[in-house]
């Protein structure tokens, strides 16, 4: 056996499962892509000029149900100052529309049904929330929700955007 | 020759490399069922660590927190 060439051949099959499966993952500094134009299922508020955080989340995620009471109460909190669109990445609505009656919510929930947003974003973890300054620009990056310690990391990072 | 046996190895290693999957984290619903638990069964884990320590005497180490959906 050559393994010179047997070197080569894996080295190629490691590079092509890299580049396969390299995803460009929204980080702090980027704007997020343009919401309308991903087909969302679900009333998009609108955001110009407003703190937004947008958060991926699914029914199956436990973490995502501890996030909603706390993203209700910022919600409630910073009113008309502060936007959040919980966008659902469910393969089925029915799951979606079973959680939220059981944890009904005052912000904004649209179902990205193709699951075209969340693999364009990537988002690391369910959940994961993007905090976005007025001009859409992400500032702040929330992989997982961590109880108390993500709740207060959210009032204060809010609280710097606004100032 | 080289080159032949090149691509056919590399052929080889590729076809063999699509067999693993890339699970996203938002594509990992059914593995956060609940019958993907490992410890959806009590009685059958305690059966098994039993056998484990009586045979090795040694137990624990068996498993991680949470289920199979990677959240958090």
């Amino acid at each position: 056996m050559n393994t010179s060439l047997l070197k080569k051949a894996v080295l190629a099959a490691l590079l092509a499962g890299a580049w396969l499966t390299a995803g460009a993952a929204l980080k702090v500094g980027d704007t997020l892509p343009e919401l309308a134009s991903y087909s969302l299922e679900g009333k998009l508020p609108d955001t110009r000029g407003k703190v937004v955080i947008v958060d991926f989340w699914a029914s199956w995620c436990l973490p995502c149900a501890e996030s909603f009471p706390v993203m209700d109460e910022l919600q409630k909190k910073y009113g008309d100052r502060l936007v959040v669109i919980a966008v659902n990445v469910d393969e089925k609505a029915s799951n979606m529309d079973k959680f939220l009656k059981k944890h009904a919510v005052t912000f904004a929930v649209v179902r990205d049904a193709g699951q075209k947003l969340v693999a364009t974003v990537s988002p690391e973890t369910m959940p994961t929330s993007f905090i976005l300054d007025g001009t859409g620009k992400v500032r702040f990056l929330h992989n997982g929700f961590h109880g108390e310690t993500t709740r207060k990391e959210y009032l204060s990072e809010i609280e710097s955007i606004l100032k | 020759m080289k080159t032949k046996v090149f691509f056919l190895l590399a052929s080889v290693v590729l076809l063999g490399a699509t067999g693993c999957a890339n699970v996203k984290p938002w594509q990992r619903e059914h593995l956060a069922d609940y019958t993907m638990r490992p410890d959806r069964d009590p009685l059958g884990i305690a059966q098994k660590e039993h056998i484990w320590f009586s045979r090795e005497e040694a137990s624990g180490g068996s498993g991680v927190g949470g289920g199979g959906c990677g959240c958090n």
